[in-house]
């Protein structure tokens, strides 16, 4: 039977019981979070199951949400099941005044880099990488400049409203 | 007097490999690429590569950009397939906004994606040729991409970052002198390409040097995240065209071609012959689009106001235009909020768009899968013990591109 959405859903639960939480399907692609101390077995979980077999990296990238007291950076990965063609979205958040996370490179070798990258714009301390050091900045560079601290000049108007223009 | 003479590092004359610098700007590595290589003769012992030389902080730039203004910045991911990262962004906006686009438009839209894809597979593969001491091929295939560039002109007026189309389709209908010049192409470039592979697939020269070198098992590439030719090389028939089709690549019938070996070899054959498929798929879709008569004919876009900027004409001449070409243009318009991941299978493997909207009219977030970024980590594993000439050849055959890997 092919794997699906529900069934991922199903065995999390079971595995992990309350503490994989907010499931949810964007678009399609089902999304959960778990606490960053259970990154790894989940990850090990989603890779060595028998049924789920989420073997591949697509993808790993952070993100940066300053109204979110102690919860300040999500790190996403994006992960596939070539063989029946399903994706999972697998968040963790961490504190931004403490942001260790473990490094998945002992299961997947395309994660080195992009944990580099995600450790240059973002500060994730990922424990346990081989190589953590800025990877597309200057090693120079005293800050993390994907965090929203840090804005750009606002291309966009939002100073004239619709309303002023009858349009609201 | 000793401070005057020159220092020498410690342990260098101890030493028995040389440290050799292969760039940044090395004519070698067609790009901004640094290799710290530790040579055992010729031998490579270890590499270590440094990137980042053209990072422009794109990630950063689209979160204060309004959606339309992203798409120059795609163009400048693989410079050699702009369209396929223009169509990439375009299709993550679609998925986004909910937008779907008539069937004559995913056709158009296919037809221009897989010249693209013919153009970027000519560059790597002719490369690969020079990199090899064959350079009559590369000089030979220009002609053609030059013939590419033409049509991508006769769309959307620029040949190389290209800016092609819109969220919802296309800016304008394609002229008749696009399709002559694609009717030109497919007549002409069938024998073109069989001239192409004969300089290359049998000969001798081109088989020693590059068969066995540059070699990584199916295992090894899935653990480095190798997607597109690359993955295909090593036997893995992973294609996002047929595992999650996207703009009607389901009507189309092609094939997957796949190596075995992962080598250098293979990854020519393996783009040589998605050459082939591309032309089939592009001459069945300009079958398809030219099935289409009277009004049907004129569809090449969606009907979405609030995203599709419209025609110059209508902005000055009707009302409802000249506001929303206003508002989009100022950047006005929110999107919904939501997060959606949409890859597309561009020319050197899966590209994929995270886009994280909050309900505002710029992204909140936007990270761009790049595959060169993440298969280059691989080039210590694929060289290593190997001679520094085909060091060579494997960088260009795994088709990396600069600005692609630095964002």
């Amino acid at each position: 039977m092919a794997l699906t959405n529900d069934i991922v859903k199903q065995k999390l639960t079971e595995k992990f019981g309350e503490q994989v939480t907010n499931f949810i399907e964007p678009y399609g692609l089902l999304t959960f979070e778990a606490p960053k101390e259970l990154n790894l077995k989940v990850l090990n979980f989603l890779y060595d199951d028998e049924e789920l077999k989420f073997r591949f990296l697509t993808d790993l990238c952070a993100v940066h949400y300053p109204d979110q007291k102690g919860r300040e950076l999500a790190v996403v990965y994006h992960l596939h099941n070539m063989q029946d063609n399903i994706r999972v979205r697998f968040k963790v958040v961490t504190d931004i005044n403490q942001p260790d996370v473990y490094t998945a490179t002992g299961l997947f070798s395309s994660a080195n880099w992009m944990e580099r990258e995600t450790y240059d714009f973002f500060g994730v301390n990922f424990i346990g990488h081989p190589n953590l050091k800025r990877i597309l900045n200057v090693d120079e560079m005293e800050y993390f400049p994907l965090r929203k601290e840090y804005p750009l000049e606002d291309q966009v108007r939002i100073d004239k409203d619709d309303e002023m223009f009858g349009r609201g | 007097m000793t401070e005057h003479h020159i220092k020498l590092p410690e342990g260098s004359i101890e030493k028995t490999t040389t440290t050799l610098n292969l760039g940044p700007t090395h004519p070698a590595t067609h790009g901004v690429f640094q290799n710290i290589l530790e040579l055992d003769g010729e031998r490579i012992v270890s590499a270590e590569q440094t990137v980042g030389y053209i990072h422009r902080a794109f990630e950063k730039i689209a979160e204060r950009r309004p959606l339309y203004q992203i798409t120059p910045l795609t163009d400048r991911l693989n410079y050699c397939s702009a369209p396929l990262n223009n169509m990439g962004w375009h299709l993550s906006c679609e998925k986004l906004l909910g937008i779907k686009t008539p069937k004559r438009v995913d056709y158009l839209r296919v037809i221009i994606m897989e010249l693209a894809r013919i153009s970027d597979h000519l560059i790597c593969n002719s490369i690969v040729g020079v990199d090899a001491g064959a350079y009559t091929g590369f000089l030979y295939v220009m002609q053609y991409r030059e013939l590419i560039y033409e049509i991508y002109e006769e769309v959307c007026g620029s040949r190389l970052t290209t800016n092609i189309g819109r969220i919802g389709g296309f800016e304008r209908n394609f002229n008749d002198i696009a399709f002559q010049k694609l009717e030109k192409f497919l007549r002409e470039y069938p024998d073109v390409l069989k001239e192409f592979e004969n300089l290359f697939q049998r000969n001798r020269i081109f088989m020693e040097r590059t068969i066995g070198t540059g070699a990584i098992s199916a295992e090894r590439a899935l653990n480095y995240g190798f997607t597109g030719p690359n993955l295909r090389a090593t036997g893995v028939d992973y294609d996002v065209r047929v595992q999650s089709p996207y703009c009607s690549y389901e009507d189309f019938d092609f094939l997957i071609p796949v190596g075995t070996t992962g080598d250098n070899y293979d990854r020519w054959l393996v783009r040589n012959q998605e050459m082939w498929q591309s032309l089939r798929i592009i001459e069945q879709a300009y079958q398809k689009v030219q099935e289409f008569k009277g009004a049907d004919a004129e569809v090449y876009h969606a009907d979405v106001p609030e995203y599709y900027l419209p025609p110059k004409e209508d902005v000055y001449t009707k009302m409802e235009a000249l506001i929303w070409h206003f508002k989009i243009i100022m950047g006005e318009v929110a999107m919904p909020a939501g997060e959606v991941y949409h890859s597309i299978e561009a020319a050197n493997g899966e590209l994929g768009f995270y886009l994280i909207s909050d309900g505002g009219r710029t992204p909140y977030r936007l990270h761009f899968r790049r595959p060169c970024f993440i298969y280059y980590q691989a080039y210590e594993e694929l060289t290593k013990g190997s001679m520094l000439s085909d060091a060579i050849i494997t960088m260009s055959s795994l088709n990396l591109i600069a600005g692609e890997m630095d964002a």
